[in-house]
Formats: structure tokens, C-alpha cells, sequence
């Protein structure tokens, strides 16, 4: 076992943005993939082309759990799409819940 | 090492047919799947039911798991057979992530973790980048507020000495920045599995996670509170100390506000480039038990009453 100490780590949010090559290294996917993913509207980077696509940091948790999905329950782009749409608007809602009383 | 009874953990018989197994996992992966599942222990399930799909789902792999018989139970000491030529090979195949399957299942059908590289003997030869891991960090909204440290611990892949991939326990201190929200992932370079022939290892994922807070709700950097306000404070439109993550905040309330009503108490909210706001919810309580002389004074709050807070409500059949 070994213990490091305070490690700093850089936070993905919505104001850091990634081109295209970045992108597919960070979620360690082909290329191919992420196309594939933004063809089938799985993905929404900014701008026209995979030249100047920008990712947001968010979306690599999108892309990474998509590609799972898809393996994992044997799905299609779209049905992963719809997946992915209904787990983020579950997530959504669940922060409106009112918690506990004080 | 522990003998896993595949066909137990699909739920299925052992002459189940491909059709049927397929059946099997895919009910189970929808139920288990981590993306998806709010099992508790969904992950462990989850990489047992993955595991167990992709050995009887490939006809090769199923007939050599067949031969060791049906007399091993589930979770059994197991040694592997001396002779495991027959069939056994066919692991060697597929990329899959570093430490996904079990001990049991890499006796049987070998490492095929870095399929081409290792397995061929090839291994001098190929570089390759380590693989990012996710892991998930649950911290308090005030965490979120401030910033923090806080101690993590993990399985990562690492290499031994023999030179094969095995999970170890990793704990790591790491730096909550300040303002991070619900959801988001920190990225920690280098903190995930090792490369190969020596290219760098990867990246560690780690999503934030608010846990339960009796008072606070998240949503991005705005945060819900709850605050119970006495029917004569609310009427009046007298000021209350409300609790923010910052302290204790004097707040003003409109007169007669009524409740489940937000008020906006601006930028108090989780800090950012913009940061949040903080919206208090009213909601009206009776503070109990009441004493005669509170009750004298809500009898005639009662009789002087003309207004029916009911009247706008229908109720259809009666």
C-alpha cells in the first residue's frame, strides 16, 4: 500500500474544453469511436467539424459511460442516446427531491 | 483461489442454450449495470455477471469450463487441473480492462488483458498507454464550499513481480478544489493503470459525489435550503437567521410570505466564476406544545379568520 500526499487534480466542468485529438485521448477511445458517437448524436461538441470540435470536460463521463452501456447491455447508438438522456434527467430530478427536514 | 459456478451466477441451468444465456445476462446487466443499477452492490455483480457471460457465451471457452465438471460449488478452493490445453487457449483474445476479471478466470484462460502484446510474447515490443480508471468520491456540500483533502481509497492495476496485472489497494490524498460540483470529475494525471513498454499510465476519473445533507440541497452551484419559520414571523414579515454555507445569514422576510415560497439569497451559493445562489424555502411551522396562553391568542386569531385558504380546492365526486 502506499500514500501520497494532497494530489492536485485538474477539474473537468463546463468552463475547460477539449479539441477532438485531446478528447479521444483523455476517454482513451479511437477516433472512429468518437465520430461514431457524435454522428449518431450521442455527443454534442461545439463547432463544425472534427477540426473544431470542442468536448466540454462534463461530456467525458457521457462518452465513457456510453461506450460501456453499449457494450455492456448490448446496445445501439441510439438506444444508448436514450440511455444516457433519461439517466441525466433521473439525476436531474433527484437533486430537486427535497432531503431530509432540518 | 475461488471456484465460480458460471452458470449459477446467470441464474441459468448448465444446458442452458446461447439464446438463453443471452436472455439471462441481459436481464441482469440492465438490473446490475453500475451506470444504471442503485444496488448496493451492483459493481461486484455486475464484473461477476460479465465475466461469467463471456466465458459460456463463447462456445470454446464454455466447453473447456464444462470439463472441470459440475461437482464444484461456488466459492470452493480451487486448483486449476494440471493439464489445460484443451480449449484453454481461447482466452487469449479481446481487450478488456486491466484487473476486470477474476483470479479464477485468469487461470483458466490466461491474461488476455493486452491481447497481441503480452499473450504472444511480444511483450519488449509494445508500448502502450495505461488505461484511465473511474472511481467515485462522495464528499459534503461544505467540502464543495470550502475545498478540502480528503483520503481515498482504491483498487488499481499494478504490475508485480512476476510481471502480471493485479489489483492493488491504492490510498491517495486528494484536493477537493473549491467550488466543485455535484457530478463533476476531477482528472488526476497519471493516477491510473500502468503503461506498457513503457508508456505512461493513465488517468484517474474521480466523480464528486454529494452525500445526504440534513440541511443543504444541490442543483450545479445553486443550493436549497429548508428553513422552518414560526406562522407570526412569516405574517409579519420579521427578519430570521437562515443558515448558509458561509454562516449564518440575517435574512428579511416579505411580509405575509407564504410557504414553500424561495427567497434568493444572492451569489451565497457554491463559489465559481459565477458562483451560485442560495435559495431559502419557507415553510411555516407551529412550534409545540402550546401553552394555554398561546392557545387563548390562536382562538381569537381563529375567530377573527374570513378568509378560506381551501376555497380554490376542488375535489371531483363528493
Amino acid at each position: 500500500m502506499n500514500t501520497q500526499r494532497g494530489l492536485e487534480g485538474v477539474l473537468l466542468d463546463e468552463e475547460l474544453t477539449f479539441s477532438f485529438i485531446q478528447f479521444c485521448e483523455l476517454c482513451d477511445m479511437s477516433p472512429a469511436i468518437v465520430i461514431e458517437m457524435v454522428q449518431e448524436g450521442v455527443m454534442e461538441p461545439l463547432g463544425a467539424g472534427p477540426d473544431d470540435w470542442a468536448f466540454q470536460g462534463l461530456e467525458l463521463a457521457r462518452a465513457r459511460r456510453a461506450v460501456r452501456l453499449m457494450q455492456d447491455l448490448e446496445l445501439n447508438w441510439a438506444g444508448t442516446a436514450l440511455v444516457l438522456d433519461l439517466l441525466e434527467e433521473l439525476e436531474r430530478v433527484s437533486h430537486q427531491v427535497p432531503g431530509k427536514r432540518p | 483461489m475461488e471456484f465460480k459456478d458460471y452458470y449459477k451466477i446467470l441464474g441459468v441451468a448448465r444446458t442452458a442454450s446461447a439464446d438463453e444465456l443471452k436472455r439471462a445476462y441481459r436481464k441482469l446487466a440492465r438490473q446490475y449495470h453500475p451506470d444504471v443499477s442503485k444496488e448496493a452492490d451492483a459493481e461486484t455483480r455486475f464484473k461477476e455477471m460479465k465475466e461469467a457471460y463471456e466465458v459460456l457465451k463463447d462456445p470454446e471457452k464454455r466447453a473447456a469450463y464444462d470439463q472441470l465438471g459440475s461437482d464444484w460449488q461456488s466459492g470452493q478452493s480451487f486448483r486449476p487441473p494440471p493439464s489445460r490445453d484443451a480449449g484453454f487457449s481461447a482466452g487469449a483474445g479481446g481487450y478488456r480492462d486491466a484487473g476486470e476479471f477474476s483470479e479464477f478466470f485468469e487461470t483458466l484462460f490466461g491474461g488476455g488483458r493486452y491481447a497481441g502484446g503480452q499473450a504472444d510474447g511480444r511483450r519488449g515490443s509494445f508500448r502502450t498507454a495505461g488505461q484511465p480508471i473511474e472511481a467515485r468520491i462522495s464528499i459534503s456540500i461544505e467540502d464543495a464550499y470550502h475545498g478540502a483533502t480528503r483520503q481515498l481509497a482504491l483498487q488499481v492495476p499494478a504490475i508485480d513481480a512476476t510481471g502480471q496485472m493485479r489489483n492493488q489497494q491504492r490510498t491517495l490524498n486528494v484536493k477537493i478544489p473549491r467550488g466543485v460540483t455535484a457530478g463533476q470529475r476531477i482528472r488526476l494525471e497519471g493516477q491510473g493503470a500502468p503503461g506498457f513498454g513503457g508508456g505512461p499510465a493513465g488517468d484517474l476519473l474521480l466523480q464528486v459525489d454529494f452525500a445526504p445533507h440534513a440541511i443543504y440541497r444541490a442543483q450545479g452551484r445553486d443550493i436549497y435550503a429548508r428553513v422552518p419559520v414560526t406562522p407570526w414571523e412569516a405574517a409579519l414579515g420579521r427578519s430570521v437567521k437562515v443558515p448558509t454555507l458561509g454562516g449564518w445569514v440575517e435574512l428579511k422576510l416579505p411580509t405575509g410570505v407564504a410557504a414553500r415560497k424561495s427567497l434568493r439569497l444572492k451569489g451565497r451559493g457554491l463559489p465559481g466564476k459565477t458562483p451560485g445562489d442560495q435559495y431559502v424555502e419557507v415553510e411555516i411551522a407551529v412550534p409545540s406544545p402550546i401553552s394555554d396562553q398561546a392557545r387563548q391568542l390562536y382562538e381569537q386569531l381563529e375567530a377573527d379568520n374570513t378568509t378560506d385558504l381551501r376555497a380554490d380546492i376542488k375535489v371531483s365526486g363528493q
